[in-house]
């Protein structure tokens, strides 16, 4: 069982370099791609457009009403704020970035078989807007929510 | 003890709604060990998968910034009673781990 877990990561880390291809020539990435690999380039960065880019080949997005973003106005803490996104869009992949944070992009998901919905608990170094991008097809979505913290996330 | 895996599988109106955690420290690399003074070598998980019968229905990309003990949260339509629900994870050092439920 191990074994074949290590294969499939390694197939999805050698396909990731066909990913960064195509993020070069500006296209949008596959579903099935973007499933297998980590896009580790598209993390640390505090610019949001490059984010972008380098995860989902194009930083276009339009804010749409159909995106639902719980999170609270004030966190306690700073360490776990919990956000919860609900899209009646067809989701292929929602992804969170923390507008503040020394690398904007918290995390992503790929739902190839789930349905519009990703719960996640993130650090958020100062108060900042969240903003959730929504891929649905070729097209990119965004809803930003202002969250409040009273200490620094990063332990520093 | 890292890699301990919990889920949860509950209906959520018409929807079925499935929470997962890995304990796991989801070092920064930012943070200094406050004896040595030194910074704590980054270590996240990276990839987090729910999987229903062997097909991948999510896949989450995680980064340093997910809370320690990382807990996700998806929706799917509908389960069968007797699916096999399987989690798992990697990390960046490349350690990894799974785990089953049948629903």
């Amino acid at each position: 069982m191990n074994t074949m877990k290590r294969r499939t990561f390694l197939k999805g880390a050698l396909a990731s370099g066909i990913v960064v291809a195509a993020a070069g020539a500006g296209l949008l990435h596959p579903t099935e791609v973007l499933a297998a690999a980590y896009p580790k380039k598209a993390f640390g960065d505090t610019d949001v457009n490059k984010t972008l880019t380098a995860l989902f080949g194009s930083s276009k997005h339009s804010p749409s009403d159909k995106i639902i973003i719980d999170a609270p106005v004030q966190a306690e803490n700073a360490t776990v704020v919990p956000i919860t996104v609900s899209t009646s869009l067809k989701a292929d992949t929602i992804a969170v970035l923390a507008l503040k944070n020394p690398g904007v992009l918290t995390s992503s998901i790929d739902l190839p078989g789930a349905i519009g919905f990703y719960s996640v608990r993130i650090k958020m170094g100062e108060s900042s807007d969240v903003l959730v991008v929504v891929k649905s097809g070729d097209k990119l979505y965004s809803a930003k929510r202002l969250v409040k913290v009273t200490v620094g996330g990063c332990g520093g | 003890m890292i890699g301990e895996i919990r889920m949860r599988v509950t209906k959520d109106g018409a929807d079925t709604k499935i929470l997962a955690m890995v304990t796991h420290p989801m070092e920064t690399g930012r943070r200094k060990d406050s004896k040595t003074k030194e910074l704590i070598p980054a270590h996240h998980i990276e990839k987090f998968e729910f999987a229903i019968n062997g097909k991948t229905i999510a896949s989450a990309n995680l980064g340093a910034a997910v809370s320690k003990n990382p807990m996700v949260g998806i929706k799917i339509k509908q389960v069968n009673s007797g699916d096999k629900l399987t989690i798992s994870w990697t990390d960046n050092k490349g350690e990894q781990g799974s785990a089953d439920k049948t629903i």
